[in-house]
């Protein structure tokens, strides 16, 4: 894990770091785990990056109609596929519309599809799996093979099933995303629980005549939050890459409204017109996605037992 | 090994089922009455009675159910709502492609990802080992789509090397389809060749600290033949399972990339099955998939449990 230079820093820290550090340290041990993971999260280059760029997406997506120089649908009909020039930032489409605009709002999809998706997922999934872990039994066994079908599954196949049924949307692909999500957070939960629920304090709980409601959700619950921070990042990256896949094969976004995705597709007829077309959406894409994925390994490396205390 | 087998096989069977019933009612919330979709809209009563009897349609759902299960095992799919060729037929015609790009992109994800991944952890906090993993953190991020434009703008557009897509015979020709193949199994491929090369560095590097590691070098084993020899093999079971999701995740990923070089597949196939409603090719393609997925999951399992021991002494359990 460590090279000796690392070691060495690592030795050395506590001789040349002042009292008040040390101070600082022990303060932040006391707070709660989550709390912890967050700060080490920030304090590490890849995960205040990662932190700092997902948080310019979601500032862009609120804002879209402050910062975006004209409106996603207004048409140019004069400057149709436009290379970038000091009108239009980043180029137009093929129906003349600001592709700096369009970029921005597709910010808007991106970022409710991941959300909506992620939070019904997590919220599903972490019912169902502390449940499951908790109740044991026959309830667990129902949960955990409903999952386990579902697992069968590949992500985009889910998301693909659900639309062929729902029809293709916006709000269709975040259910089928949310679908897609939930077996991962309950298997989670679940491994958690089980091994919680055996520890003195559910039992200090019981005995003071808490009943399984109080506990799961007081007691329990807070206590498997951690390692969840790391799966709700994955998930939420998964979730906008499916959407944008989703989107570019047609089944999320429907036009006119804008999507990466979708734009990413329109552009395809026009790679030799306007190179410029296609780079804008993905590139937009990639690094919400690499921030993501920064910030996921980052929240991984801070929670990682191995690494704390 | 046998009760090992055995056990595993039993445990796929409940999870083949639900899959199969989960689509099979899937299919049937849709709103539209299937039997109207197959005689038009002006047919007479008793045109949809007739067609509700002969295709089961008035039978009671689980005998629905039962009806078409059994119906799906005897390859029989039913006709195409749209073009009313048998759905078997359509998808003899289109499977091929797409195993053909999947098997191409496992392949390069094998053959790029171990050596790389072996020499990130040999050469750890090396440059080398920079230069791989943050290809890998990028690589395992881009959208395989968008990097499947970027290659079509650079590598035909602009060099004129490869055809932007389409796709070719792979027995008249296979030196021209070739040239087809590259750039989509490229495409596809990237992302899992980023995971795995990353798995195989931490495996790698795990094992490379264990015991029979410092015995190996102890009793003079060239350092070639300690890494490839006595680490890689232990290094490589991880792996196994990693591959094993990667094949499922690459025949869904397929699709996109089928999309992005007019891939002649499976994916093609869907898609325009979903956009013209013809729902007995979506249920049946989806069924193809998920079955196939669900036996390549297998197959890893029983790989995992055949190259650790522990595994299928330890009851099997490989999760």
């Amino acid at each position: 894990m460590s090279t000796p230079a690392q070691s060495l820093t690592a030795a050395t820290a506590p001789r040349l770091h002042t009292e008040r550090t040390r101070w600082q340290r022990n303060w932040l041990r006391r707070q709660p785990l989550t709390f912890q993971a967050a700060v080490s999260v920030l304090r590490s280059p890849l995960g205040l990056g990662g932190f700092a760029v997902v948080l310019l997406f979601v500032g862009l997506a609120l804002f879209a109609p402050l910062v975006a120089p004209y409106s996603p649908y207004e048409q140019h009909q004069e400057d149709l596929l436009q290379a970038p020039s000091a009108h239009f930032l980043l180029g137009t489409d093929e129906l003349g519309r600001d592709l700096l605009t369009r970029v921005l709002y597709g910010a808007r999809v991106s970022m409710v599809v991941g959300v909506l998706a992620t939070a019904i997922g997590a919220t599903v999934g972490v019912a169902t799996g502390l449940l499951s872990g908790y109740l044991g039994g026959w309830v667990d066994s129902v949960i955990m093979r409903f999952y386990d079908a579902l697992l069968a599954f590949p992500g985009i196949i889910i998301g693909i099933g659900v639309i062929s049924v729902l029809g293709p949307s916006s709000l269709n692909v975040a259910y089928a995303l949310a679908l897609g999500g939930m077996p991962f957070f309950a298997r989670l939960m679940r491994s958690s629980v089980l091994s919680e629920r055996e520890r003195e304090y559910v039992f200090a709980a019981r005995a003071v005549g808490a009943r399984d409601g109080r506990i799961m959700v007081r007691h329990v619950l807070p206590n498997t939050l951690p390692p969840l921070l790391v799966q709700l990042s994955l998930a939420m990256g998964f979730a906008v890459l499916a959407e944008a896949s989703l989107s570019f094969l047609g089944l999320g976004t429907q036009p006119p409204d804008p999507s990466w995705g979708s734009m990413l597709n329109d552009s395809r007829a026009y790679l030799r017109e306007a190179p410029f077309y296609g780079l804008w959406p993905g590139l937009a894409l990639t690094i919400l996605l690499v921030a993501l994925n920064f910030l996921s390994d980052a929240l991984r490396d801070a929670l990682d037992p191995r690494r704390m205390r | 090994m046998a009760t090992f087998l055995i056990r595993r096989f039993a445990e796929a069977i409940p999870v083949v089922l639900l899959a199969t019933l989960v689509i099979f009612l899937g299919m049937r919330l849709i709103p539209g009455d299937p039997a109207l979709v197959l005689a038009g809209q002006d047919a007479s009563p008793e045109t949809l009675a007739a067609i509700r009897s002969a295709n089961g349609l008035d039978q009671p759902l689980p005998v629905q159910y039962v009806i078409w299960l059994n119906n799906a095992i005897h390859a029989d799919f039913g006709v195409s709502f749209f073009t009313r060729a048998p759905v078997a037929q359509l998808i003899a015609q289109r499977a091929p492609a797409t195993l053909e790009l999947g098997l191409a992109a496992m392949v390069l994800t094998v053959l790029l990802s171990v050596p790389t991944g072996v020499v990130a952890a040999v050469r750890d906090h090396r440059p080398l080992d920079w230069l791989i993993s943050s290809f890998n953190g990028l690589a395992v991020a881009v959208p395989s789509f968008w990097l499947g434009i970027l290659a079509i703008l650079l590598f035909s557009l602009l060099l004129g090397w490869l055809p932007p897509g389409g796709r070719g015979d792979p027995l008249r020709d296979p030196g021209l389809e070739l040239k087809f193949l590259l750039l989509p199994a490229f495409t596809l491929a990237l992302p899992g060749v980023a995971a795995v090369s990353r798995l195989v560095k931490s495996s790698m590097l795990e094992v490379l600290r264990d015991d029979y590691v410092r015995t190996a070098r102890a009793k003079g084993v060239a350092e070639q033949g300690v890494v490839l020899g006595h680490a890689l093999r232990n290094a490589l079971v991880p792996v196994v399972t990693l591959l094993g999701l990667q094949f499922g995740r690459l025949l869904g990923g397929a699709f996109v990339t089928e999309s992005v070089f007019s891939w002649p597949g499976l994916g093609r196939l869907i898609r325009d099955a979903i956009s013209t409603r013809d729902y007995a090719v979506v249920q049946a393609t989806l069924l193809l998939l998920v079955v196939t997925f669900i036996v390549i999951n297998l197959l890893t399992d029983v790989l995992y449990g055949f190259l650790d021991p522990r595994i299928r002494l330890a009851g099997g359990r490989s999760r």
